[in-house]
C-alpha cells in the first residue's frame, strides 16, 4: 500500500505541474496509479508505415486489407446473383463454382470483412484516441496481429489458384461434407481455408488482448468505465466475446483439418459413399455444429456490438443530444454479449440434436431481444427532442436503424424454435442475416467512415457523392432483402444453384430477377464510395478541427489527423462522459470530456 | 422534410409489400397448420414493433430536423419509462415464445398410433422403407451394406424380414395416417423437407433423427433436400405422394419385402456368375 501512494505523488506532480498549483474541488480527479509507458518511435520508412507499430496505422493497413478482400466477396455474390436470376445464361457458372462462391463470399464477408473491419480497423483507430491512450499496450503485439492477419487473408485467397478450387462446402464447413469428395474442392481448398481461419484467430487473439487491456489498464485520467464512448463498449465486449469465442472455431478447425489429413474421426461417424465404407467410425457430425456456433453466434455479436456502439456515437454527435439511457445502453451490451455464448444451439434446430434443446434455446434466444429492443428505443429516443442534423453518418444512422428492426424481428421468427422449423435453410434465413448482420452493420461502418474520415485524413469526403452513396445502397440494399423473406416463406431452399421448374418457383423467377438487378446496382455504387474515398483522401474539402462538434477525446488531439503519441506532451484529463450536448446554463452547444467542471460553472449537468 | 418522408414511405411500402404480396407460403398439407397461425402471431406483434418504432423515427427526423434556433432537450435518462418499456417488451416476447413452445411440445411427441417409416438419404436421392406387417423396422448397420443388401439391413433381425423396401424416390403415404418419419443418411448431412407439410429436420450418418406429421390432403408434394449436401444439393429431389386408403392399399401391395429382395438379388447374382462362367 505504501509503495502505491508514493508512486501517485509523483504522479501527481507530473500532472498537476502544467496547470499551476490550485486545483478547484470540483476538478479533482485522482492521479494515475502508473508512471506512462515511453513510447516506440519509429525511425525509418519501413518502420513508420509498413511494420508499424502505431495503432492508427495499423487500423488502416487493417481497414484497407479487409476492404480489399471484402470487395472480391462482393465479386462473388455477383456471380451467385447471376445464376439466381438468370439461369442457364452464364456457361462459366457451373454448380461447383457457384457453391465455392457461396463458401467464400460468406467466410470472406463475416470474418476476413466484418470481424476484420470492426475490431482491428475501428478498434485499432479509435480504441487508444478515445480512452485517452497514446497507443495500445502491446504496440508490438498488436503489428505482428496485422501481419498475422494478411497471412491468414493470403491464405485465403491463394485457396483461388489451387487444383480443385476454394472450397465449396458452405460458410459453416459441416463435415462430414466439407472434406469428402462430393463438395468442391475438398482436396486442398479445404485444408487451406481451415489453415486461414486457425491463423486468423490467432492473430486476432494478439490484436484483442492488447484491445481489451489497454481499454482496461491505459484509459487516461478521469476516463472511468461509465465515462467511456459507447464506440469503446461495444469494441471492448465484442472483444471479450471474440477471445471466448474464436477459440471453439480454432479447435474446430485442427480437429477436421486432423480429421482430413491424418484420417482421425472427430466428426467422422462410419460412413458409406461411393460405393464403399470409410474408415471413420465414431465421430459426431454434431459436435463440430456445436463447435462452430458456439464461435458463429458469438460472431454474430461480434459484428453487431461495435456497430450497435458506433451508432449510438453517431446519433448522439448529430442529433446534438446525449445519448438517452446511457448506462440502460451499456448494460445491454454487457447483457446480450453474456446471453450471446447461451444460444448457439438455435442454429441447430433441425440438425439432429436433442429435441428437447429447442426448449431451451428458444427460451434464450427469445430473452435476448429484450436488451436488444430496449438499444433499439434508445437509439429512438435520442433523437426525440433532439436537433437533427442530416448529415451523411445521420443518414446512415437512420437506415441502420430500420435495416436492424427489420432484421432483428425476423429474428423473432427464427429463434422461436417451432417457427424455424419450417423456415430454416430457406431464403427467410438468407435475408435475415442479411438484413441484421450485413446491411445493418454496414450502414454504420459507412457512416462511420463518413464521420471519421475528417479524422483520419484531415478531409471531408464528398458529400454529394456521399449521398447519393447513401440513397441507392439503403433502399436497394432494402430492396434485395425485405423481399427475399417471402421466397423463403414460399418454400424455397437456400444454397440452391438452380430450382428447375419447381412449383414453387413457378412466381418466383420475377421476384429472383428482379433481386439479382438490385444486388447489381448497389455492388457498383460502392465504386462511387471508393472513388470518393480515393479522391477526397487527396483532393478532398479540407476539413476543419473537430468538424462535428464532438465531445469525445479524439477530436481534440493537438493536431487533426492526430500525430504519433496522440496527445501531445501531456494526456488529456477526463472530466464528464462523452455526450454533454445541449447543456441547460450555458451558451455553448457542447462540453468536450476534458473540459473542467470549474469551466463551465453554470452548465446544469447531470453528474456522469 | 424529404429524407422523413421517404423513410415513412418505405415503412408503408413493406407493410403494403406484406399485404399484397403474391409470394407467400403454400396451403398447408399436415397437421402443421397451427405453425402457420403462430407464424401470423409474431406477424402482427413484430410488424407492429416495426412500424410504431420506424414511424416514431420518421417523425422525430421531421419534427426535430436543425433549425438554428433549436436547441436539444438535456435529459440523460428516464427511469420509469425504461422500465414500462423493458416490461412491455418482455410481455411482447411472453407473448411470441408461449404459443411456440406450446406448439413445439406437440412437434417433439409423437402420437402412439404414428406410422413408422424409414427415409434414407444419400448423395443425392432418397429412399424409404415401410415396417411390413409387424409395424417395428428391422435394425440396420452401416457395415452390412453391399449389393445385395442396400440398405444394410440386419439379416439376423427377424424385424426386417417383413420390411418394406421402396428404392424410388416417390414415397407414398396414406390421407390421415400420422407418420414418423425416422432419418438415415448413409453419407452426409441432408435434410428431408415438404415444404406443404411445413416440418423439416436433418439426417446424418451415425444417428437416427425423426418428426412427425399427418398428411391432411391428397396430392403430389415434392422433396427437397434442405441441408446443403455437396455439388448435387440442388438435385436432390423426391416425391412424397398423399393417396385415399385404397390408391395406397394398391400402391403398398405392388412393394417388395426385404426377405423378397434378398432372394432376388441372390439369384440375380447366381444368374450373373454363371453368365460370367459361361
Amino acid at each position: 500500500m505504501d509503495n502505491e501512494y508514493n508512486n501517485n505523488k509523483i504522479e501527481t506532480k507530473a500532472a498537476d505541474s502544467s496547470s499551476g498549483s490550485y486545483v478547484p474541488p470540483a476538478d479533482n480527479i485522482p492521479a494515475s496509479e502508473i508512471p506512462e509507458q515511453e513510447l516506440y518511435h519509429a525511425k525509418s520508412f519501413w518502420t513508420r508505415w509498413v511494420f508499424c507499430q502505431d495503432a492508427k496505422v495499423i487500423g488502416v493497413q487493417y481497414a484497407l486489407t479487409a476492404t480489399a478482400v471484402g470487395l472480391i466477396g462482393l465479386v462473388l455474390s455477383w456471380g451467385m446473383r447471376l445464376q439466381l436470376g438468370f439461369p442457364e445464361t452464364f456457361s462459366f457458372l457451373g454448380p461447383a463454382t457457384y457453391y465455392q462462391s457461396v463458401t467464400m463470399h460468406g467466410m470472406i464477408m463475416v470474418v476476413y470483412l466484418l470481424t476484420a473491419l470492426f475490431l482491428g480497423g475501428f478498434g485499432n483507430y479509435l480504441i487508444p484516441l478515445m480512452v485517452g491512450a497514446r497507443d495500445m499496450v502491446f504496440p508490438y503485439l498488436n503489428m505482428v496481429s496485422f501481419w498475422m492477419f494478411l497471412v491468414a487473408v493470403l491464405v485465403l485467397i491463394s485457396s483461388f489458384f489451387v487444383p480443385g478450387g476454394p472450397t465449396g462446402a458452405g460458410w459453416t464447413l459441416y463435415p462430414p461434407q466439407a472434406i469428402l469428395p462430393g463438395t468442391p474442392g475438398s482436396e486442398m481448398g479445404i485444408v487451406l481455408m481451415l489453415v486461414s481461419l486457425s491463423l486468423f484467430v490467432i492473430g486476432f487473439t494478439m490484436g484483442g488482448l492488447n484491445y481489451v487491456i489497454t481499454i482496461l489498464q491505459a484509459r487516461t485520467r478521469g476516463m472511468t468505465l461509465m465515462r467511456m464512448p459507447l464506440t469503446i463498449w461495444g469494441i471492448f465486449t465484442a472483444t471479450v466475446l471474440a477471445l471466448l469465442a474464436f477459440p471453439a472455431l480454432f479447435v474446430a478447425c485442427i480437429m477436421m483439418t486432423l480429421d482430413n489429413l491424418l484420417g482421425t474421426s472427430f466428426f467422422m461417424p462410419e460412413i458409406f459413399t461411393m460405393g464403399e465404407q470409410l474408415g471413420t467410425t465414431g465421430g459426431s457430425p454434431i459436435l463440430f455444429q456445436h463447435l462452430f456456433w458456439f464461435f458463429g453466434h458469438p460472431e454474430v455479436y461480434i459484428v453487431a456490438l461495435p456497430a450497435f456502439g458506433i451508432v449510438s456515437d453517431l446519433i448522439s454527435v448529430h442529433a446534438r443530444k446525449n445519448i438517452f439511457g446511457y448506462r440502460m445502453m451499456v448494460w445491454a451490451i454487457v447483457i446480450i454479449g453474456a446471453l450471446s455464448f447461451v444460444v448457439w444451439a438455435h442454429h441447430m434446430y433441425v440438425s439432429g440434436m436433442n429435441p428437447y434443446f429447442g426448449f431451451f434455446f428458444a427460451t434464450t434466444t427469445l430473452i435476448i431481444a429484450v436488451p436488444t429492443a430496449i438499444k433499439v428505443y434508445n437509439w429512438v429516443l435520442t433523437l426525440w427532442r433532439g436537433n437533427i442534423h442530416l448529415t451523411i453518418p445521420m443518414l446512415f444512422s437512420l437506415g441502420f436503424i430500420v435495416t436492424f428492426v427489420n432484421g432483428g424481428i425476423t429474428g423473432l421468427f427464427l429463434g422461436n424454435v417451432i417457427i424455424d422449423i419450417p423456415l430454416s435453410d430457406t431464403y427467410f434465413v438468407v435475408a435475415h442475416f442479411h438484413m441484421v448482420m450485413g446491411i445493418a452493420p454496414l450502414m454504420v461502418i459507412f457512416g462511420a467512415i463518413y464521420h471519421w474520415f475528417p479524422l483520419i485524413s484531415g478531409r471531408h469526403l464528398n458529400q454529394t457523392l456521399g449521398k447519393i452513396h447513401f440513397w441507392i445502397s439503403f433502399i436497394g440494399a432494402y430492396a434485395i432483402y425485405f423481399p427475399m423473406h417471402y421466397l423463403g416463406f414460399i418454400g424455397v431452399p437456400r444454397r440452391y444453384y438452380e430450382m428447375y421448374d419447381s412449383p414453387y418457383m413457378t412466381t418466383g423467377v420475377g421476384l429472383n430477377q428482379f433481386i439479382t438487378v438490385a444486388a447489381l446496382i448497389v455492388g457498383f455504387t460502392q465504386i462511387l464510395f471508393l472513388y470518393n474515398i480515393i479522391h477526397s483522401a487527396f483532393y478532398g474539402e479540407k476539413s476543419e478541427k473537430n468538424p462535428w462538434k464532438a465531445n469525445s477525446l479524439e477530436w481534440h488531439t493537438p493536431e487533426m489527423p492526430p500525430a504519433h503519441g496522440n496527445f501531445g506532451k501531456d494526456l488529456p484529463v477526463v472530466y464528464r462522459w462523452p455526450y454533454d450536448f445541449s447543456v441547460p446554463g450555458i451558451d455553448r452547444e457542447y462540453i468536450p470530456q476534458h473540459v473542467a467542471p470549474s469551466e463551465v460553472p453554470t452548465a446544469k449537468v447531470e453528474k456522469t | 422534410m424529404f429524407v422523413a418522408v421517404i423513410f415513412f414511405l418505405i415503412i408503408i411500402a413493406s407493410v403494403v409489400f406484406h399485404i399484397w404480396s403474391p409470394w407467400w407460403w403454400t396451403p398447408v398439407a399436415s397437421n402443421w397448420g397451427n405453425i402457420d397461425s403462430t407464424i401470423e402471431l409474431t406477424f402482427w406483434i413484430t410488424g407492429s414493433v416495426f412500424v410504431a418504432v420506424c414511424s416514431f423515427m420518421s417523425y422525430c427526423v421531421w419534427r426535430y430536423r436543425y433549425r438554428p434556433d433549436r436547441k436539444a432537450e438535456y435529459k440523460p435518462e428516464d427511469k420509469k419509462l425504461e422500465i414500462r418499456l423493458t416490461a412491455l417488451t418482455a410481455l411482447g416476447v411472453i407473448a411470441l415464445l408461449a404459443p411456440g413452445l406450446v406448439v413445439w411440445n406437440k412437434y417433439v411427441t409423437v402420437p402412439e398410433n404414428a406410422l413408422k417409416i424409414e427415409v434414407v438419404a444419400y448423395q443425392w436421392g432418397w429412399n424409404y422403407r415401410l415396417p411390413g406387417d409387424d409395424g417395428i423396422l428391422g435394425t440396420t448397420n452401416i457395415s452390412l451394406i453391399n449389393d445385395e443388401n442396400p440398405y444394410g439391413l440386419n439379416p439376423e433381425d427377424p424385424n426386417s424380414k417383413d420390411d418394406i423396401i421402396v428404392m424410388d424416390a416417390d414415397l407414398h403415404l396414406e390421407l390421415d395416417q400420422p407418420v414418423k418419419v425416422e432419418l438415415r443418411s448413409y453419407d452426409v448431412l441432408h435434410n428431408f423437407y415438404v415444404p406443404q407439410f411445413r416440418a423439416k429436420m436433418d439426417t446424418l450418418p451415425g444417428l437416427v433423427t425423426f418428426y412427425w406429421f399427418t398428411p391432411i390432403r391428397t396430392g403430389d408434394f415434392e422433396i427437397l433436400c434442405a441441408e446443403y449436401c455437396g455439388t448435387g444439393h440442388y438435385a436432390m429431389r423426391g416425391k412424397v405422394l398423399v393417396d385415399e386408403k385404397t390408391d395406397y392399399t394398391n400402391w403398398l401391395a405392388k412393394q417388395i419385402t426385404h426377405e423378397k429382395m434378398l432372394a432376388q438379388n441372390k439369384e440375380n447374382k447366381k444368374l450373373l456368375t454363371a453368365e460370367i462362367k459361361n
